[in-house]
């Protein structure tokens, strides 16, 4: 086909399956613009370039396709950096197309350049400068096949305007080669029938969890194994939703925000066994503590996360979908699901024993609505089948210890590098590839300010997104940590300047709701979740609420803050601990 | 410790960066570093750098260079078992009443001389890095205008290639570390 690189690069993209580009226009990608605007590939226009690079993300992890979004060169580039990165950390599959200047000015400090290939090298899967027509389909072949292939990633795809502009006679090719990139899937046999040989040693077994799961759909098999064996259950927070939380084996979320018991259960078990999760220190808290009685087993796509942070003893690099289908086999073959029972009846009793003696909680109020209380209801109350995303902060932590995560990919949340403001863009790119399905954006008020401007693009493309604010009126994890480890020294925290929240949707053409007392809270839920439209719900909440249990930077998580301790109670953090957290 | 790292890479530009940014991200400075096409295959080039770094952070630098999509191999050399090699031009005072001695000299250490003013000339050397250290410290006293040397260039000794595809799975390779 011989064609201009515009053509070439729209041409490449439906092959690819495209149906959706998240962008914003700008100088150089004119020319590519100029041929969208007949060709049958829909195009969201965003209201801020972030907004776009937290939409592609939204898309993808709602659907598991990969997100494409579409910026300019110079600032459009640019602004699109803590999109990816964000992707980049929770392994995230989408393809980032930048315009860069023409090819004879790169390097001449032309207008809106930026070197967006040497920022993203080391915050992208991998990225490309095209430099002739000819690469393009090529390039977006590979492209697409690095970030949804082994542990996904973004990929950036720079191009120039004259390259949008050229002929070129070009080949599509049917798939990528890439000698140099073969990621491993099936992982070695011999390690996994050594693992399933672990599990009849083992008396005091735990299954920990994370986004692995959800990005291989391991979701089945996982349920299998924990059943089968009667393992309990932990999850990071992006593993949420791949163990359905009301089944009776699961034990929540652990680490610095996790359950007691889970937290408990992982400290004092003798066999972890990790699947798609790497060791987070917001998960493992003082890594020397963690787990220290336990054999480990780490099941990874990325051969470099095993063995970063934690001992492994048996390591097996592969597929979680893959290796918990040859796992289940090689369990099955080793003892039955009554022996399990009985190998594991006395760790699962103590475990029943911590889950009553502390479970997760929070004191009602009369006069003031709590935050805990909104998420339980909205879990209650939220199709089965919901999308929930969430910024950052206390109501990130409450939504993944209080709102009841059945399914996979019904929770999407900046875990890794833990971006304000990603909530609601990510939701609005959710609502996009699930227009029939509900989806639900809890973020605090903090946060939601960051990409407010989004707005307009869920009232543009009809995307009835429900956005609750968890309004505090300050940033209230800031001010847990100062309250507990600054002496109080409440230092930059006062959000209580703020926009009225029901008016400002309304200048924007969204319907505004505010619940500030008890009695009005199931009223503006049920309002919020019935309404057709777009909602911003402003739930105005208890000020000085902190999330509990809490683990102290630097603290083994058995040390967790209850909440009901006095204050001199509290442990106080060793010094320079709080260094490295 | 120093440890030599052989890479297999993708001749393509960016390539360089990718690999020096990954080390100068954890914070390991490059003691010396080659980069040149393999005659083999011209598509292929080959790196070798010598940095300073303890084995645990080695190791999670050797994945991490392998998780890079244009490294086709990483090879960590291990002491004794490579053969390895500088060369070193350098340019000395040696007016013509000297330069009987000079090559006199330049004998010791094989080393020729390749290009001679009326104050000056060249000489080139190749050997090991202490050779190579030996050889400039011993032409100081002619008084040193200039030194070039190269970084170092490595083989592995034996029947196999230094950086061929991978035909050990990487639990294997883990299994040895653990």
């Amino acid at each position: 086909m011989k064609a201009k690189g515009s053509v070439l690069l729209a041409e490449s993209l439906m092959r690819e399956g495209v149906e959706v580009i998240f962008g914003y226009p700008g100088g150089v990608v004119l020319p590519f613009y100029d041929y969208l605007y007949d060709s049958p590939l829909k195009h969201i226009l965003v209201r801020h370039k972030q907004g776009a690079a937290h939409m592609a993300d939204g898309y993808a992890r709602a659907s598991g396709r990969v997100g494409v979004c579409l910026v300019t060169s110079g600032p459009g580039a640019t602004n699109t950096i803590t999109g990816i990165v964000t992707a980049n950390m929770d392994s995230v599959p989408m393809v980032i197309i930048t315009g860069q200047v023409p090819r004879a000015m790169i390097g001449n400090d032309a207008f809106q350049e930026a070197d967006i290939v040497g920022m993203t090298r080391v915050c992208t899967k991998y990225n490309f400068l095209v430099k002739d027509p000819s690469e393009i389909p090529q390039t977006i072949k590979e492209a697409f096949y690095i970030a949804s292939t082994g542990r996904p990633g973004p990929v950036l795809v720079d191009i120039p305007k004259d390259v949008f502009l050229t002929e070129a006679q070009a080949h599509f090719p049917e798939r990528a080669h890439i000698r140099s990139y073969r990621p491993s899937y099936e992982g070695h046999q011999g390690q996994i029938k050594e693992a399933a040989k672990a599990f009849l040693k083992a008396r005091k077994p735990v299954l920990y969890t994370g986004g692995g799961i959800i990005i291989s759909g391991a979701n089945e098999e996982l349920k299998k194994l924990a059943e089968h064996t009667h393992i309990p259950v932990t999850n990071t927070l992006l593993g949420l939703g791949g163990f359905p939380s009301d089944h009776p084996q699961f034990l929540g979320m652990l680490g610095m925000h996790g359950t007691w018991y889970a937290n408990y259960a992982v400290a004092e078990s003798d066999l972890l066994i990790a699947v798609g999760a790497r060791f987070d220190d917001r998960a493992t808290g003082k890594i020397d503590e963690f787990a220290r009685h336990a054999k480990i087993i780490h099941i990874d796509i990325d051969p470099s996360c095993i063995q970063k942070n934690i001992k492994v003893d048996i390591p097996v690099v592969g597929d979680a979908k893959y290796i918990l289908t040859r796992l289940n086999e090689e369990v099955r073959k080793l003892a039955s699901s009554e022996h399990f029972a009985s190998l594991y009846h006395a760790w699962n009793q103590q475990i029943g024993e911590w889950r009553e003696s502390h479970p997760l909680s929070y004191e009602m109020d009369d006069e003031l609505i709590k935050p805990q209380w909104v998420i339980e209801e909205l879990s209650r109350h939220a199709a089965g089948d919901s999308i929930i995303t969430t910024d950052v902060g206390q109501h990130q932590m409450w939504t993944a210890q209080f709102f009841k995560f059945r399914n996979p990919r019904t929770l999407l949340t900046s875990g890794g590098l833990g971006t304000m403001g990603y909530g609601f863009p990510a939701a609005l790119g959710a609502q996009v590839a699930f227009p029939d399905r509900s989806v639900v954006a809890i973020v605090g008020d903090g946060s939601f300010q960051m990409n407010i401007q989004e707005l307009s693009t869920a009232v543009q493309y009809h995307l009835p997104v429900k956005v609750v604010i968890i309004n505090n009126l300050n940033l209230g994890m800031v001010r847990q940590w100062q309250e507990f480890f600054y002496n109080k020294r409440y230092s930059a925290i006062d959000l209580t300047v703020c926009p009225d929240y029901v008016k400002l949707a309304e200048a924007y053409g969204v319907k505004g709701l505010r619940a500030s007392r008890p009695s009005e809270m199931m009223d503006v839920l049920q309002e919020t979740l019935n309404h057709d439209g777009p909602v911003v719900a402003d739930f105005v909440v208890s000020y000085d609420e902190n999330v509990f249990p809490m683990v102290g930077p630097g603290r083994a998580n058995k040390e967790m803050i209850l909440g009901n301790e006095k204050r001199e109670e509290i442990p106080s953090i060793p010094a320079g601990a709080a260094m490295n957290s | 410790m120093k440890t030599t790292v052989s890479l297999l890479v993708e001749n393509k530009f960016g390539v360089l960066c990718r690999v020096a940014g990954l080390l100068s991200g954890r914070g390991f400075n490059i003691d010396s570093l080659n980069v040149t096409p393999s005659t083999l295959d011209p598509s292929v080039s080959r790196m070798t750098i010598v940095v300073e770094a303890n084995e645990n952070a080695m190791e999670q630098v050797t994945k991490q260079l392998n998780k890079l999509i244009d490294v086709i191999k990483v090879t960590t050399i291990e002491n004794g078992e490579f053969v390895d090699r500088e060369m070193a031009l350098i340019k000395i005072r040696a007016n013509p009443q000297k330069r009987a001695e000079v090559l006199r000299e330049a004998e010791i250490f094989r080393a020729k001389v390749v290009d001679a003013t009326p104050d000056t000339c060249i000489l080139e050397a190749t050997g090991d890095e202490g050779k190579i250290n030996a050889f400039i410290e011993f032409f100081k006293h002619y008084g040193l205008v200039d030194v070039a040397r190269t970084g170092r260039i490595a083989l592995s000794r034996g029947g196999g290639k230094t950086a061929k595809k991978a035909s050990k799975t990487p639990e294997d390779e883990l299994k040895k570390a653990v």
